[in-house]
This record gives structure tokens, sequence and C-alpha cells, in this order.
């Protein structure tokens, strides 16, 4: 824990993104998770991505539930709104600011006692909804603030700090959300920044509902033997299946690898990714093939990590309800109103 | 000797439910309605889709009374089931009709009513071959044998069938033709009309015929709702469903053919709350709908709405509980629950209307007062009047009102603001400014939390912080109390030293005892509560009567706590008259336990020269 406030002096050459913005606008206040904390490092991955992609602050939403993940929101985009909700209904909360205003971007931070316990249900439904978002589990399979029970995304025989082994089957995120209809999914380690950053960005271009699921070690409760979620089991069991060496926003790339090694994916938006196939086995557009390759490598132990899957084609909640261009906040009276004359007609139906 | 009324009687439907008997019921409600005279038609249905008894209850009231009146002065007996029941509650001088293809035993009856016999079935075999057909069209036959029976215009039921199946010419035919065999039969083999008599009359005026579920939809469309997630539960259901339609009609965009407006069926309770609530923190006018069981799960998020200060309206289509209870019964039985709802020292607004006309009205202004409030708002209906279609004045908007957003900073007014805190009282009221995400690039963002903050929302576990940011919201509450629907007030003709308090769906019952009352000899004061926090009047009211009776629908007497804990008043003065087996209260009710009340207190006082 630190409680130093962060200077308010920086560098005057910092780097500054297309916006004119420095790394130090993308940030937020000092963090007060633990000194080595996973979450860290994935906050500073949604910084550098959120940077890199010249994203006004402002224009992203930041939601959270309740925990260690869920106070991360108040360490990154300190010019954003943010709403720590309750404990496990990050998604509800967010798929309403949602439908309010479409233009914004929708990031929800969660953790996994959040997303795989209490917040289960919520998890599921937003993303089988299509919102809009980039959803991240900060998974460390272990109810931090609490000082330390096992959560849901526990592996079974994996011992805690008080040395009890967990007897129950885990609940793995990623497969979960493959089922249900997300159309990006990704999984990431919070230890390899070079391997998350550019998955948060591809997340953020994505269109429809993204959800990226980070190991993220507790340094804490559980980071000792024993702990299947610690940074060397992570480390040693890690199955990279491919790199997205970069995102563009709009504009068209020139590609300068050996063939066969490197897939341009276009994004729905215009996006561009540039995936670097580590597995050449592995095809990122097949959802029942990634269903399988992660319960085949997990039966094995095995944590694969990459992006895991996109879809072609993806469409969003708006999409589905066939909601006007403008934001519904945006709407007025005139628009909203239907005025005497319509009541006065009703009025005359019910006679 | 047989009841004789023109224009004023009971007549109640026993049906199975499933039978299709509910568009026929209410063909007979309308048809009455078109003859211009009052009716109060009542479903009474079981929480089931086929098999179980279900009975509609038609009260006819030239008088214009539409309060449940209790007892049966007619009973359509259709379902075997529930036959003794049925019969045993018919009036002496009373009306039965009947199927009478079977015979029935003579002890199946009883000696002190009119007892009518139709061959229904008979009837229905003779004409139609198919078992669905021959179900269903018994139940036009026995509206057709009605209409003989009471002297129905039947033009004007041929008039509403032809309404109902506009462009279905076939279904039309079938119909009439059905309504007609019936009327026929007892034109040849019954004594017509019957004591009870309907006459043409004027007393319908301008009024409409509307469920209170679908008016108050329509108050949210008017009050500029975008936003509606909810999830089924009765009594409540019909009321998204019927907001969806008028969006449907009424908010479609002509040239896009795009949406105004999002609804989502969420997983339960607890989501829908959760999105109305991220909806309304960013800026859109967002609702749900539930009934008690759904107010018991939103309790947390709805916790945190009031210390977030985020405005999300809730419409409780109330019922009697718990979840397994009687869902489809009516009851005024979360009032407690809705104004401390949550954990925490949490009050809340509630709105009491009383009808469809005034569910309209604060369905639309619910969306004011949360976004001045920045608060929850509970539209408190019950299932009395959100299910039954109710005679109610015309639906009213003024094109000169303008939504009031409240105490929301656009980019202009943040450029030039001197400073900014979200939890700031800046102008005494104990409401502060709020921004919403995306305002402005650099000014006016802010974290929400439920508390564990300052005035400008930053981080803090101070006590005297969290102190101060209660009592802010407790003058926010107190602002509320002039900002709310005030009570409204009917004294009696002479002074009297009674009052009693009511409100909701209590009040056209509540209307009509005091008729019955002063037939008996008693003069009383009655106040009408529309909402809570309440007004200082309340106090008032309850000062100037030595007794105030408290007329509710629920077992605890809720709202007479509510008084006595906000209003600090000696719970002695506040009379309860409780009304709570899942039917709508009736105005003999209310009339018979305060009369009993009150004669009860006209104890003669001790003479002075006794005492001393």
């Amino acid at each position: 824990m630190t409680y130093v406030i962060k200077p308010k002096f920086r560098h005057p050459e910092l780097p500054k993104n297309k916006i004119g913005f420095t790394h130090r606008d993308y940030e937020g206040a000092v963090s007060t998770l633990c000194a080595g904390c996973g979450h860290d490092s994935i906050s500073a991955a949604i910084i550098e991505a959120c940077f890199e992609l010249s994203i006004p602050p402002h224009r992203v939403a930041k939601l959270s539930g309740i925990g260690c993940s869920s106070k991360t929101p108040t360490y990154f985009l300190g010019s954003s709104h943010g709403f720590n909700s309750v404990h496990g209904r990050m998604p509800s909360v967010l798929t309403g600011a949602n439908l309010a205003n479409r233009d914004l971007i929708y990031l929800g931070v969660s953790g996994d006692g959040d997303s795989a316990s209490i917040g289960f249900g919520q998890f599921a439904h937003a993303i089988r909804r299509g919102v809009d978002m980039v959803y991240i589990v900060e998974n460390n399979g272990v109810y931090g603030l609490t000082k330390g029970q096992f959560s849901a995304t526990a592996d079974p025989g994996s011992k805690s700090k008080r040395g009890v082994v967990n007897t129950d089957s885990a609940i793995d995120l990623v497969g979960i959300a493959l089922q249900i209809g997300a159309t990006f999914v990704g999984r990431s380690f919070s230890g390899d920044k070079a391997q998350l950053t550019p998955l948060i960005k591809a997340a953020i271009e994505h269109r429809g509902a993204a959800f990226i699921d980070v190991i993220s070690p507790c340094v804490a409760f559980n980071n000792h033997v024993g702990s299947t979620k610690s940074f060397d089991y992570v480390r040693e069991h890690n199955d990279v299946v491919n790199k997205l060496d970069f995102v563009t926003g709009r504009a068209t790339i020139e590609i300068d690898y050996a063939p066969g090694s490197v897939e341009v994916v276009q994004q729905h938006d215009g996006s561009t990714l540039a995936l670097r196939k580590l597995d050449a086995e592995y095809d990122v557009h097949d959802r029942v093939a990634a269903m399988s390759f992660l319960q085949h490598h997990s039966a094995k132990g095995q944590i694969v990590t990459g992006l895991l899957y996109v879809a072609a084609e993806s469409e969003d909640m708006h999409g589905h309800l066939n909601t006007v261009a403008t934001p519904l906040n945006g709407l007025g009276d005139q628009e909203l109103c239907p005025g005497s004359a319509a009541l006065e007609k009703f009025n005359a139906s019910l006679r | 000797m047989s009841l004789q009324s023109v224009n004023d009687f009971v007549i109640r439907f026993a049906n199975v439910n499933g039978s299709g008997s509910a568009s026929a019921n209410e063909l007979f409600a309308r048809s009455v309605l078109r003859m211009g005279i009052p009716v109060a038609p009542r479903n009474i249905f079981p929480s089931n889709i086929q098999g179980l008894p279900t009975w509609y209850e038609v009260r006819i009231s030239g008088a214009g009374h539409l309060g449940a009146r209790g007892g049966t002065d007619f009973l359509v007996a259709m379902n075997p089931q529930t036959w003794d029941k049925d019969v045993a509650g018919i009036e002496p001088g009373g009306y039965l009709l009947y199927d009478s293809t079977k015979p029935m035993p003579k002890s199946k009856f009883r000696d002190d009513i009119t007892v009518i016999g139709v061959p229904l079935t008979a009837i229905c075999n003779r004409e139609y071959t198919e078992p669905r057909q021959r179900q269903l069209f018994k139940n036009i036959v026995y509206v057709g044998a009605l209409s003989a029976l009471l002297d129905i215009d039947v033009a004007e039921m041929e008039k509403l069938i032809g309404e109902q199946y506009k462009g279905k010419e076939k279904l039309f035919d079938a119909n009439k033709h059905a309504l007609h065999l019936g009327r026929d039969w007892a034109l040849m083999n019954l004594d017509h009309p019957i004591g009870l008599q309907l006459k043409r009359s004027d007393a319908v005026g301008s009024r409409i015929f509307i469920e209170g579920n679908s008016a108050a939809a329509l108050g949210a469309v008017y009050g500029g709702a975008t936003v509606c997630a909810w999830y089924p539960i009765t009594p409540s259901s019909s009321l998204p469903e019927a907001f969806t339609r008028h969006c449907q009609r009424l908010r479609v965009d002509p040239a896009t053919k795009k949406n105004k407006f999002a609804i989502i069926q969420a997983e339960d309770e607890l989501s829908s709350i959760g999105m109305v609530i991220g909806a309304a923190w960013n800026g859109a006018r967002a609702f749900t709908a539930t009934s008690g069981p759904g107010i018991s799960l939103m309790q947390e998020f709805l916790g945190l709405a009031y210390f977030a200060e985020i405005p999300a309206v809730i419409f409780d289509v109330q019922r009697a509980g718990p979840s397994t209870g009687m869902p489809t019964r009516t009851q005024q039985t979360d009032i407690l629950s809705c104004a401390y709802a949550s954990h925490g020292d949490t009050k809340h607004v509630l709105l009491f209307p009383e009808d469809p006309a005034e569910a309209f009205d604060f369905g639309a202004s619910a969306f004011d007062l949360a976004d001045r409030l920045q608060t929850p708002i509970f539209v408190m209906l019950d299932l009395d009047i959100g299910m039954n279609y109710r005679l109610s004045r015309p639906l009213a908007w003024d094109d000169n009102h303008k939504f009031d957003r409240g105490k929301l900073l656009t980019a202009a007014e943040l450029e030039t603001a001197a400073d900014f805190g979200r939890y700031l009282d800046v102008d005494g009221d104990g409401i502060p400014y709020r921004t919403l995400p995306g305002t402005h690039p650099n000014k006016g963002s802010f974290f929400t939390r439920g508390t564990s903050r300052d005035r400008y929302a930053k981080y803090t576990e101070e006590g005297a912080a969290y102190a101060d940011n209660m009592q802010r919201l407790l003058r926010k509450f107190d602002t509320a109390k002039d900002l709310v629907p005030r009570p409204l007030q009917a004294n009696a003709g002479k002074s009297t030293k009674y009052g009693v308090i009511y409100f909701g769906s209590t009040s056209p019952a509540m209307d009509e005892a005091i008729g019955l009352l002063e037939a008996r000899g008693h003069a009383i004061d009655r106040m009408r509560i529309r909402a809570f926090p309440f007004h200082s009047s309340v106090t008032s009211f309850i000062g100037e009567h030595d007794f105030v009776f408290v007329v509710e629908q629920n077992r605890d007497g809720q709202l007479r706590s509510l008084i006595v804990n906000e209003c600090s008043v000696d719970p002695v003065r506040l009379v309860p008259i409780l009304h709570y087996d899942g039917t709508p209260i009736t105005a003999r009710f209310i009339a018979g336990a305060i009369a009993d009340r009150l004669d009860a207190l006209k104890v003669t006082p001790l003479r002075k020269d006794k005492v001393s």
C-alpha cells in the first residue's frame, strides 16, 4: 500500500500521441494495491493501450464491481467517469450505461470473485446480449480483500496459502464466453504486458462483446508453491498461440512478414490487427475449434493465451435493438414526448 | 322477493381459466359502458395458465362507484369446481344463471334466489362440431342470453364485436351468430327482462376505459423514458409490455425506422435495476417495473442508487406476498420495503396513484422528480389498478411542459463553473450538481461510489465526511416534500373530530364509504396521501383531529407505521383499518369497520362531579 500523492511535474518532452496527450493524461490516482500486484500491470496496459490508440480519456466510461480488481479503475484514466457499482453487478450497470449512450467506449473491469461467483449470471448475460464493451477479468483465483478464500476460478488441487486444497471444479470464463457468443475473446497474463496491451487495443477497436481473461497473480494470497495462479506456475504453463504485433486505427497497413506466419485481421469497424501465429494449427476464427483446443490444453494443465477468437462479423446490442444513431441520452422533449394531440387520439381509442 | 335494480348491481362470472371466457366477459362489460353506464370490472384469477378457477366481477354503478362493492347479485356459474361457494355467495333475492344441459340435484340450489337455466352445452353441441368451438362459443352464448335478461342494447354488442374483429369477417360473423344463439334462446324461453336491468344513461361522459399498467407505461413514454429493463413478474409484466407497444406506435423514427427506445428483458430483477441505474447514471431516463419479490431482490442496488444519487424510476405493481404467495391478488404491501429499501440509512420517494389517469400523470412526472432529486422514485401501483380496466378521466398532457433534467451540467456550464464537486450542496437544497460521462474533455469527471468519498467525490473513509453527506441527503429529502404531489383533503359538511387517511387503489371504495358513513350519521374529514415524504399538511391534518383512521390494504398498517415514524405522531391517535385478504378493499368493509370503531369510541363521558 502506498499513500504517496502523485507528483504533478513531468518530463517536458514526454512523447505525445496523435491528439497531443502524454502517457500521464491516461493515468489515474496512485494505486493502493499491494506492491507487485498483477492488477497494477493490467492498469498499466490499459493506460498504454488508450494512449497508443489516441483515445480522448473522457470518451471512456470505466465500470467495475467490488474487489481488488474493481478498485483499479481509480488508478487509470483519471479524466474518465468511473462507476464502482455493487459486487458482481458491473455487467448490468455497464449494459445500462451503454444503452444510454452508444458513442462512448465502455471498459468493464472485474475480478474472478466478481464475475465467476456472485456475478456469474450477469457476466454471462451481458456477453450473450452482445454489449459493445471491453470486459476484463483480473483473474487471480482468490478473494484478496477478504484474505485468501478460494474463488470459483481456482483449479481443483490448487492449494491455498493456509494449506487448504481446493476440491471444486474451476469455472473457465474464456470457455463460457466462447460458448455464449462473445465476438472477441482473449486470454493473457499480467506478467506479459507485450501480449496484453495489443489485446486490449484490439478489444477496444472491436464492436461487440469483447472479453479478456487476464491471469493476474495475487502476491499476498495466491503466489505460493501449490497455487496454479502464481507467477511461476503461469510462466511455466503458458501456451501462447499467437501474438498481436500491432493494432491500427482504420488506416491500411503494409505487412512485411514471411508468408503464412502473419495473419491480417480486419475488424468490423475498419481497424486492422496483425496476428503472428505461434501455433500453426490455431484458427482464431473458428469458435468451435477454439473451444476444443482450450479444453484439450486445459486437460494437460496448460494455460492457453493470446487472441483466442474474433468473429468475422459482429453486431452489438444496439444493432439487435435497432436503436437510433443518436445516443438515447441525447434525445430531447421534441424527439421523445408525443404531445397532447397523440394523447387525444389514444383517449379516443379507449372509449 | 327478487332483487330489483336499474343500473346498480354486481354480476360475477365464475369460469375456468384458459376457457376463453375473458374476451366474452369483457364484451359484456364494454357493452354496458357503451350504454353510458359506468362499470368497474375486476379479474380475480389464479397464477396458472389453464384449468383453475377464475372470476370476473362487473360492478355496474349508475352512480359511478368504481371500487369493489362485495357480494354478488347475479352469478353466471360456469365452473363446477367452485359452484357451492359461488352459489352461497349470491345475495338473497339474487340470480343464478347456469348451464342446464345436465340436470342438477335440487340441493345444489337455493330457495331464496332466482335460478335461470340455459342449456349452453346443448345449444353449442347442436350448433358446432369442433370441441374448441363448442367451448369458446359457450361464453358468447351466455353473454347473448344476458343481453336478453338484463335488457342490453344488442346493437352495442354487435358494434363491439365488429371493432374487435375488424377485417376478420369470418370471426365477426361467427361471434355475432353465437351471440344471437344465446339471445334468441333466452328471448324465447325465459322471463325477460329480470329485476336487474340496464337503462341507457349518460354517466360515462368522456371517460376512458384503461388498465393502470398501460396508463403508467404511457406516462413513461410522455415522461421521456428511453430505457426500460425488466424481468417478468405478475402483476407488473403488462406494464413493460404496454411500454413496448406504446413505443412501437409513438417512438419509431418515421424516416429511419429506428427506435428511440431500448427495452431489455433482463435475466433477473437485480440486472433490471442495475441496467436502469447504469442508464440513468449515463443520462437516459430509465425505469423498471416489478412487484414485491423484485423489490426484495433489488435492495442492494437501491441503496447504491440512493447514496450515489442516481435518478431511477421503479414501478412497483404490488401484490400479496411472499414470492410463492398470491401473485395474482392485490395488496398495498410494499410500502415499508420501498420507503426504506436497502441497508444503511435510506429513505426513498414514493408516489401513490389512485387510478390509471394518475398512474399516467405520476408515471410521467416520476422522471422529472428522479432527475430533479437524483434519487430512485417508486410509483406504487397495485394489481387492482394495474391489471383491471378502470373507467378513468381522459389522459391529459400540457404541451408547454418541458422535461426537468435537474441539476445537470453541460460542457459550456462546466467551462464557466467556478467549482465542481459532485456532492457539493451549492444551493442549500441538498441537491448537488451532476455531470454525465463524456461531457467535457477535462472538467467534471468523477468516480461514482456509494459513500466513502468527500464532497468532491474523492475517496475518503473519514467519519466526518460520511456524516456530512448523510446530513445533506436528509436536506435533500426535505426538499422533496414540496416537490412531490401534495395530499388532497376533503372535509365533511360539518365539523368533526374524526379524520381518515387513505391512498392508492383504496380511493374509489373510500369515496363511496364516506357516503355510506354519512348515511349512518358519521361525519369524517378525509385526506388522500399521494406521496412520501409526507407533506407538512399530513401532520396538521392529524393534529386537527382526535382520531384519524388509516385505511390500507395490508396486515401491518404499513403507511400508519411510516406516518408514526416520520411525523412523530402518537400512534394511539391513528386507528388502523386494514384489509388484506388479497381481494380489493370495498366501501362496505371500510364503512363497516369505521362505523364499528366510531360506535365504540362513543363512550358517555363521566360526569365531572363524579370524578372530582
